[in-house]
């Protein structure tokens, strides 16, 4: 048997909960190893798509095709997934080895294989001092550890994970990011990956799908989406601070609904920069600043500028912008250089 | 911890306030406790003096003991009493799993529909429940009592379960999903230990007014082999005489299984089995 071409695809997929479309013709391919991470503002419809994926919501129409096997109308238990929920949602009547092992259990595994997974997924977690505790006797990191050691004994084709750091603090995010990062390079598993947050979705993504009011909006590479943001939601919504739009009109380009300049690609201009304006606020971030500019006709416009400014709020400052990393938009918003 | 005095003076001004709510719903179980072991002059001229030497008697006791057979009264009524409990408690929390977990269509319907059942008094039905009874050859069984008393039991436990349902993570049941774990399992494993204060809850509030009612009995089931303590105890309450030995010595009888059932629940009541399960 060959592996099939993706682990995963979705076609024209429709979701509607009564009158309200949550989701609106879908249409994904995830290739076999790729850490796939969907993005968007709350309610766009990510966990939604994510719990049809796994089978707990049917879908109103549409095809999902997990490892070449249409999977419509398969369980979730045999669709050979295994999800991670932002509320970890463990056990609480069972040990951190209860946790680990009942799903194998459930597929009637024998038991040294069991225990051998479970040794395994808890060595790889750092959870083998805390076998047998409860759930309520573990701290938040560890519950997460967990939860996410839950997925790893079953070994699933596909890993799905709906918002696995939003309950941790900001250091121990930043660590379990890390420690996903590794897992998916260890495992070389599929993964998919919910949040919002861009910079989670820019840091770890082999491949990045922004949506948007249920449709999606872009697929690509995190430097592709950075690069070629195809309308100004998905230029507005990767990167930060975000991204500056300002009407054409207004910087005499009469063609042009909207140009894009990413704050990073602001320079100080010593002499006759095109955008000028008043200092408003200057935020020293150490290694850079964000300036903001209050431009008559404009608005405030935002510049990462490296290393320290001196500039004082209220003083006149001006801009260059490198014409080759602009972003043209028409009126629909949609990209056109 | 040291508390600033405004609030110890509102604690001990609750304490008080509970003290004094304790002693008066106590006061008629302990005048009934203290009577039953007095003899019928003593209850007459010192109602509420506890027994002492001179009028201590176990009259009332014996009465019981030799007249009727109040052990097969005592299990008519914890057979009842149990079943009924079980069936309310086993049903209860199977609808409510399924109203509470489930989309479909009457959904709110039938919530509402049994919601009706708490306000509408069942024994408004008793005609058309001695009907029922008569026809399916029920009369004078005590399974004709365990359904009556299902019936009335199931509005408030459905009504209140359901509410405690709600509040469980749906994350926790489509994590036992992808586990393969059926959807029997997912209720008896997962969310019925999660619901269990609630369930010991239902349980004291159901339980009592059945062990205690005297209107089922006296119309379904008033033959000697079936009477209840309750039905049993009016043998003692004549229209001229009252033997009140014999009626305190059976009511400070009934009480005891329903304190025990009473301290068995109450421990889950505190209990809470919840902590720990997501976040
Ligand atoms: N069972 C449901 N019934 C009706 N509407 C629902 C249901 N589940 C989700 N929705 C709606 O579908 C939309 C998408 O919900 P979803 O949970 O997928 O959002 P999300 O992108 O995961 O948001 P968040 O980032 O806040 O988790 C929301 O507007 C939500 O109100
Ligand atoms: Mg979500």
């Amino acid at each position: 048997m060959t592996a099939p071409e993706f682990a995963l695809k979705i076609e024209g997929l429709n979701k509607t909960f009564g009158d309200f479309h949550a989701l609106d013709n879908i249409n994904l391919e995830i290739k076999p190893g790729e850490f796939v991470v969907f993005v968007g503002p709350s309610g766009c419809g990510k966990s939604t798509l994510l719990r049809i994926i796994a089978g707990l919501e049917h879908a109103s129409n549409g095809d999902i095709t997990i490892a070449g096997r249409r999977a419509n109308d398969v369980e979730p238990s045999k669709r050979d997934i295994a999800m991670v929920f932002q509320s970890y949602a463990l056990y609480p009547h069972l040990d951190v080895r209860g946790n680990l092992s009942l799903g194998l259990k459930q597929a009637k595994k024998p038991r040294p294989f069991i225990e051998a997974q479970v040794l395994k997924a808890a060595k790889m977690l750092a959870l083998e001092e805390l076998l047998h505790r409860r759930p309520s006797e573990l701290s938040g990191g560890q519950r997460q550890r967990v939860a996410i050691g839950r997925a790893l004994v079953r070994e699933p084709q596909l890993f799905l994970l709906d918002e696995p750091l939003s309950n941790l603090d900001a250091a121990l995010r930043a660590n379990t990011r890390l420690e996903i990062a590794r897992l998916h390079r260890q495992t070389g598993k599929t993964m998919i990956y919910v949040t919002h947050d861009q910079i989670e979705a820019m840091t770890l993504a082999d491949k990045i799908v922004v949506m948007n009011k249920g449709r999606i909006e872009q697929i690509g590479s995190p430097m592709e989406l950075y690069r070629r943001p195809l309308n100004t939601f998905v230029a507005s919504f990767i990167g930060s601070p975000q991204m500056n739009l300002v009407p054409g009109s207004k910087i005499g380009l009469k063609d042009v609904s909207l140009v894009g300049i990413r704050p990073e690609h602001l320079t100080i201009s010593a002499d006759d920069g095109p955008i000028q304006g008043a200092v408003s606020h200057v935020e020293h971030l150490g290694a850079d600043a964000n300036v903001y500019v209050d431009v008559a006709d404009i608005g405030l416009i935002v510049a990462r500028v490296a290393g320290d400014v001196e500039a004082r709020p209220g003083e006149t400052i001006r801009f260059d912008m490198r014409p080759d990393l602009v972003h043209y938009f028409d009126e629909q918003a949609r990209r056109i250089n | 911890m040291s508390r600033p005095p405004s609030s110890l003076i509102r604690g001990i001004g609750a304490h008080i306030a509970l003290a004094g709510y304790t002693a008066i719903a106590l006061f008629p179980v302990a005048v009934i406790v203290i009577n039953a072991f007095k003899s019928r002059a003593a209850i007459f001229s010192e109602p509420l003096m506890p027994p002492t030497a001179k009028s201590f008697s176990l009259i009332g006791f014996e009465t019981i003991s030799s007249r009727g057979d109040f052990l097969s009264y005592f299990v008519n009524s914890a057979t009842v009493t149990g079943v009924s409990l079980a069936l309310i408690l086993l049903f209860g929390a199977m609808a409510a799993f399924a109203l509470s977990e489930y989309r479909f269509r009457g959904n709110a319907l039938i919530a509402l529909y049994v919601a009706l059942g708490i306000m509408i008094p069942i024994r408004l039905g008793t005609v058309a429940i001695l009907q029922m009874m008569v026809n399916g050859g029920l009369v004078n069984n005590l399974l004709a009592l365990i359904l009556v008393y299902t019936a009335q039991g199931l509005p408030l436990s459905v009504f209140i379960l359901t509410e405690f349902m709600r509040q469980i993570s749906a994350d926790l049941k489509d994590a036992g999903r992808i586990d393969g774990l059926s959807e029997y399992k997912i209720f008896f494993t997962l969310v019925l230990p999660l619901v269990r204060p609630a369930i010991a809850t239902v349980a004291v509030f159901t339980m009592i007014p059945i062990w205690n009612d005297l209107w089922f009995p006296l119309i379904l089931a008033p033959a000697e082999q079936t009477k209840t303590i309750t039905l049993g105890a009016q043998v003692f309450i004549g229209q001229f005489v009252t033997d009140w030995n014999a009626v305190l010595a059976a009511l400070t009888l009934a009480i005891v299984p329903v304190l025990i059932l009473y301290l068995l629940f109450s421990r889950q009541l505190v209990r809470g089995l919840t902590a720990g399960a997501v976040k």
